[in-house]
């Protein structure tokens, strides 16, 4: 259980973090959004303990990252923006010591070091000097360093960041695997990552919390959910119907001429109604497709005090 | 403060892993070389001692321990691995222990590579070696001085080079300070107390005492207290700036 009370951080007269407060319990896997410099980097920071607040505090499973920061530490994995790492090691050295301060010794220490490579599959690169390797690498460094120590908490700054979209994916299903009863913290750009881990996202911006919810609810606030996409002979035909369609808010014809967007009325489900008419008129359907909605959509609404629709 | 030997290790063996060792070890033999035998006159002075060898340490840590000691805090800050470091379980003293002990073994290490010189002495006379132990043990806390300067000055900045040169200067106030040309400056305007402390604070007044064999316990104190002192000055200074 983490929990963040009204924590602020002030650099000079600019404020990074403004009175954020929130909790996260097991098995919860948020993910923390916003645009640069919206203060999610900082606030991971201060989660893990390396920054000290201005004021308020974060306690982690009881303790107090700033009173209590070694007892902290030990529950916490942490990946920090960019990966940091020594360069002149070699994964394996790197990871050893990294073992070894967590208080790993002999048998234990291997077998630690052992399961981790093979969970980011590091093995060709494991006596190549850090610095040699692929930004891939070196992220993947960064995440077995991490989890090394099986921790309760897990606080990932933009860990998907850099990888080609396979690697992605392999770091977004150990994350699923690894998050049944911890506690994961994900800061990221890619939103299609929030969907694909989250069970609940956060959107910051200006150190401020716009919006907590899960990441399908979040998806719902796009003006896009519950729209229906559709591409069939007749499209001129189809735009006259479908106008007088009860329900209809607004249609819009694609790039393509035989292209329409359909977008319904609030809390209105427009599948029915138009699956029957396209039936009734026998038109040749293309394509059918109904919208989830958008999270990028809503984070730009969001992020840039535009008005939401839906 | 734990596990500081686990960060000593790391520290150690990445000194080993790039040529930072070798260069530095090979540059410190050689000058040592050069300085005792063409400026100390090891030969012309006939005598069975290495005064010859010791009495150029102070120069010549002036510019050597910088170079060590540098890259100390600064890498870690320039990386962004002290994020790193100082999220894991080890406390901010075990760090700084840890890494302060890795520079100070590494000076030890390069200060027994001498020993083709102690050999020497022994062959061609019959020496007080218990003063050349004394001369090696005051040498070695000495460095342990200038690297403590180091390790702070280290901590305050992310480039090396700035690192470089304010340790430089500020060790070379503490070498100097003990020197006439300091002392007659100081004493025109200063109260006799602040003469008294200015000199007492000089590396090399300390120093010379123990290379000439006379190993009080009052100068390898005051070698022991300057690395204290500015090891804490360090933990402060990380504590404050360390995610600046």
């Amino acid at each position: 259980m983490i929990t963040v009370d009204n924590l602020t951080k002030r650099f000079g007269p600019f404020t990074a973090v403004g009175g954020l407060s929130f909790t996260v319990k097991p098995g919860e896997v948020l993910g923390f959004l916003g645009p640069n410099g919206a203060g999610k980097s900082t606030t991971m920071k201060m989660i893990t303990g390396f920054l000290a607040p201005t004021s308020g505090q974060v306690t982690v499973f009881g303790h107090n990252v700033q009173e209590d920061s070694l007892a902290a530490s030990t529950v916490m994995g942490y990946l920090p923006e960019g990966a940091p790492s020594y360069g002149d090691m070699s994964p394996l050295k790197f990871l050893r010591f990294v073992g070894e301060v967590r208080g790993f010794k002999g048998r234990e220490l291997s077998q630690r070091v052992d399961s981790v490579v093979q969970a980011l599959q590091l093995s060709t690169v494991l006596n190549q000097p850090i610095d040699t390797l692929s930004k891939g690498f070196k992220r993947r460094v960064g995440l077995a360093q991490a989890i090394i120590h099986d921790p309760k908490v897990l606080v990932l700054d933009e860990p998907t960041d850099g990888l080609d979209p396979n690697q992605k994916h392999e770091v977004r299903k150990l994350i699923q695997n690894l998050s049944k009863d911890k506690i994961v913290i994900v800061s990221t750009h890619i939103l299609e990552e929030v969907t694909a881990v989250c069970t609940r996202a956060m959107i910051i911006a200006g150190g401020k919390l716009l919006v907590d919810d899960t990441p399908d609810a979040l998806a719902a606030r796009s003006r896009l959910h519950g729209a229906i996409r559709l591409q069939l002979s007749h499209a001129d035909d189809a735009y006259q119907q479908l106008s007088g369609l009860a329900g209809v808010d607004e249609i819009e014809r694609g790039d393509q001429a035989d292209s329409l967007t359909v977008y319904p009325k609030k809390g209105v489900s427009l599948f029915l109604p138009i699956n029957q008419l396209l039936q009734q008129n026998s038109w040749e359907v293309h394509e059918f497709h109904v919208e989830r909605g958008r999270l990028d959509d809503v984070f730009r609404d969001l992020t840039q005090g535009g008005c939401l629709h839906g | 403060m734990g596990n500081f030997n686990v960060v000593l290790k790391r520290e150690l063996a990445s000194y080993f892993a790039t040529p930072l060792a070798y260069v530095f070890i090979v540059i410190f033999l050689m000058l040592t070389g050069v300085f005792t035998f063409f400026l100390g006159g090891f030969f012309e002075n006939g005598q069975a001692d290495l005064w010859a060898f010791f009495n150029f340490h102070p120069w010549l840590y002036l510019f050597l321990v910088p170079a060590l000691s540098m890259r100390l805090w600064s890498e870690e800050r320039k990386s962004g691995t002290i994020e790193l470091l100082m999220t894991l379980p080890i406390s901010l003293k075990g760090m700084v222990v840890g890494k302060f002990l890795a520079a100070w073994l590494f000076t030890g290490i390069a200060l027994v590579l001498t020993f083709p010189l102690w050999l020497t002495v022994n062959y061609l006379g019959d020496p007080d070696n218990g003063a050349i132990l004394a001369g090696y043990l005051g040498s070695w806390m000495m460095s342990g001085g200038f690297l403590a300067i180091g390790s702070c000055i280290s901590a305050t900045t992310k480039n090396q080079v700035i690192a470089f040169i304010l340790t430089a200067v500020v060790s070379f106030l503490f070498v100097m300070s003990g020197f006439n040309l300091v002392q007659e400056w100081i004493t025109g305007w200063a109260w006799d107390w602040v003469v008294d402390a200015v000199a007492a604070l000089s590396f090399l007044t300390h120093f010379n005492a123990i290379a000439k064999g006379v190993l009080d316990l009052r100068d390898v104190l005051f070698f022991l207290v300057i690395i204290v002192g500015w090891l804490l000055a360090t933990a402060i200074v990380l504590d404050m700036k360390k995610a600046d």
